[in-house]
């Protein structure tokens, strides 16, 4: 799409559409919101990149490699924090028994493992997004 | 025939579901069988258990974590799936 004011408004406003999926994901222990809803933020922004612009554009950003390994990586790190906890001598996923630093309830940093799960999977299910928009839009055109 | 046994069955279920809602706690009442005393472990003890103001993301990352594991999968089996089918042809 050859549009001048969709792509300057697009290319201002995507920066701050990641930002505050970022921040969704990042206070996910704090204020509402949390993993599912701040990824869906994250993952719009990069399908709003990529229906201003092309999708050339848009693989350039984020290729189909980085976004596969973002995708096994925010499973495998829920999967890695969960063998802490055995590692530790408590259960599968143990939080506070599994040695994770507590902190002030409130603070950025607290909340041991929770705000780590979030991330990883914040990230994860972004990339679903994408990987979905992507591969149903391209259809046979990429490998 | 086959019109007035899909009419029969349809008010078979119907009826069921009817007399169910008719059964159901009213709603909001402090007696219902769902005010028990998990919700009220959940509101006291989160903050103290997990260090998390979101007692919602306490109960969905910590209490219920492996939960939250098996949806991941869910989405991970799920883009999987949806990419065998459509690069199967290429």
């Amino acid at each position: 799409m050859e549009d001048i004011i969709i792509r300057m408004i697009s290319r201002i406003s995507v920066p701050f559409i990641m930002v505050f999926g970022f921040y969704i994901i990042l206070h996910g222990h704090l204020t509402p919101g949390g993993s599912f809803s701040g990824g869906a933020v994250l993952g719009s922004s990069m399908i709003l990149f990529a229906l201003a612009f092309d999708l050339e554009e848009g693989h350039k950003k984020l290729s189909h490699k980085t976004s596969t390994l973002i995708e096994t990586g925010g499973a495998s790190w829920f999967v890695l924090l969960g063998l802490v906890g055995i590692y530790a001598g408590t259960g599968f996923l143990a939080n506070k028994t599994g040695g994770f630093p507590m902190g002030v309830p409130g603070e950025l940093v607290s909340g041991g493992m929770i705000a780590l799960i979030t991330l990883g999977l914040g990230l994860k299910v972004a990339s679903t997004v994408i990987t979905l928009f992507y591969n149903l839009i391209e259809g046979d055109s990429h490998d | 025939m086959r019109l007035i046994l899909t009419l029969i069955f349809l008010t078979l279920i119907s009826v069921v579901m009817v007399v169910t809602v008719i059964e159901m706690p009213t709603f909001g009442n402090p007696d219902n069988p769902t005010n028990n005393e998990v919700p009220q472990k959940y509101i006291e003890d989160a903050v103290e258990d997990t260090g998390a103001l979101n007692v919602i993301s306490s109960i969905i990352m910590d209490y219920r974590a492996f939960d939250t594991l098996g949806e991941a999968t869910v989405l991970f089996v799920a883009i999987a799936a949806a990419l065998s089918c459509l690069k199967a042809h290429s």
